[in-house]
């Protein structure tokens, strides 16, 4: 049960996004432009930032909703899978790889991350602005993760949830639905 | 040197990231100006305690400087007492509301699935309502976001605290918008 009381029909993230509108409007704005806006990373490969930083912080409902938007907009489910334990083995480009890496360690901590990664990362041919935004989408999964958790919200355990969750994700963004989520209550 | 070149190198911390990447910029400072000037039971003095403690809790120089700077301007505190942040609090003034909600930022600086029952209802009996709690866990979590940002792109941060003092002020009564935020940001 969450710490506080939130709106029923909206687990994990979305009823705390209701619940503070006004802190989330910035969040959805920055979210909206990091994984949706133009971009040299496709949006499934900036999905996959997402997904491995939930993972590695254990946040359940992060990690089966992005995964699922991941899994839709790559193309296949195995990705994400061979992702969370090996990211040296993911079918992804070798400048791919070493983004992931730099995000596994922004998880870890923004110390974490040397000189070393990002020369890696450089010299598969990522770009700085590519290297911006995967440290800032891992460090704004750090924020999702421990917003989603500290709060104690509610994971559903049926994957179905997730798959319609990563649809809406695909079709509609991070922007607040115009008509709100009235139309999800039961 | 940041592992990015940045348009001016002279900027530190999250400042020179702003300049690089404005259209990020404009979302984060909003986020900055809602989370710690924003409408909220807790005092902005208050808000900005719980955003220094954690940035120290992350080791970021340049969060935890500027934001305890920021913390120092709005509760008139001399510059001095920065340092008692780091040391858990024995000198500033902190109610045992405060505190409590403290000890829920530091657990959510761990992960979120730190904070325990236990942890609410310690500061519920201390009288936190359901806002400070979410505004409390919403701040260190967007902290553990800034300082990663900050340190994950190896900007440089003055070491002096004394060099954070206009900043800090300039933080508590200007504040933190100064990018705006971009129309295809804002819509869809």
């Amino acid at each position: 049960m969450p710490h506080i009381p939130l709106p029923e029909h909206l687990p994990g993230i979305t009823g705390l996004l209701e619940y503070s509108r006004a802190t989330a409007e910035p969040i959805r704005q920055l979210t909206q432009f990091i994984l949706r806006g133009e971009n040299s990373l496709s949006a499934g490969e900036r999905e996959l930032i997402a997904t491995v930083v939930s993972h590695h912080n254990e946040c359940r409902f992060c990690t089966a909703a992005h995964t699922a938007t991941a899994d839709l907009l790559i193309g296949n489910t195995e990705t994400c899978e061979i992702m969370k334990e090996d990211i040296d083995a993911t079918p992804v480009s070798e400048k791919m790889k070493a983004l992931l890496k730099i995000a596994r360690e922004v998880q870890i901590s923004g110390r974490a991350v040397t000189p070393e990664h990002v020369a890696a990362a450089k010299a598969n041919g990522a770009t700085e602005v590519e290297i911006h935004d995967t440290v800032l989408i891992a460090g704004l999964f750090c924020l999702y993760n421990r917003y989603v958790d500290g709060m104690a919200t509610v994971a559903p355990s049926d994957p179905q949830f997730y798959q319609g969750l990563g649809q809406r994700l695909v079709d509609n963004g991070y922007n607040r639905l115009t008509n709100g989520y009235d139309h999800l209550k039961k | 040197m940041a592992h990015i070149s940045l348009p001016d190198e002279s900027l530190p911390g999250i400042v020179g990231l702003f300049n690089f990447r404005p259209e990020t910029a404009g979302p984060l400072q909003l986020l900055a100006e809602t989370l710690l000037r924003g409408e909220s039971p807790l005092t902005s003095g208050e808000r900005e305690l719980i955003a220094a403690y954690v940035s120290h809790l992350n080791n970021c120089h340049f969060c935890h400087t500027s934001h305890a700077s920021a913390a120092m301007a709005h509760l008139g505190c001399d510059l001095g007492l920065i340092d008692d942040i780091k040391n858990g609090f024995k000198e500033i003034a902190v109610s045992p509301k405060l505190r409590a909600l403290l000890n829920i930022a530091a657990k959510v600086q761990k992960s979120g699935r730190e904070v325990r029952e236990e942890d609410i209802a310690a500061a519920r009996a201390e009288g936190a309502v359901d806002k400070e709690i979410h505004d409390t866990v919403l701040i260190a979590a967007a902290f553990c976001m800034f300082n990663r940002y900050v340190d994950g792109l190896g900007t440089w941060a003055p070491q002096d605290n004394e060099a954070y003092r206009e900043m800090g002020q300039r933080m508590a009564f200007t504040g933190y918008v100064r990018y705006p935020v971009q129309a295809d940001a804002a819509q869809v």
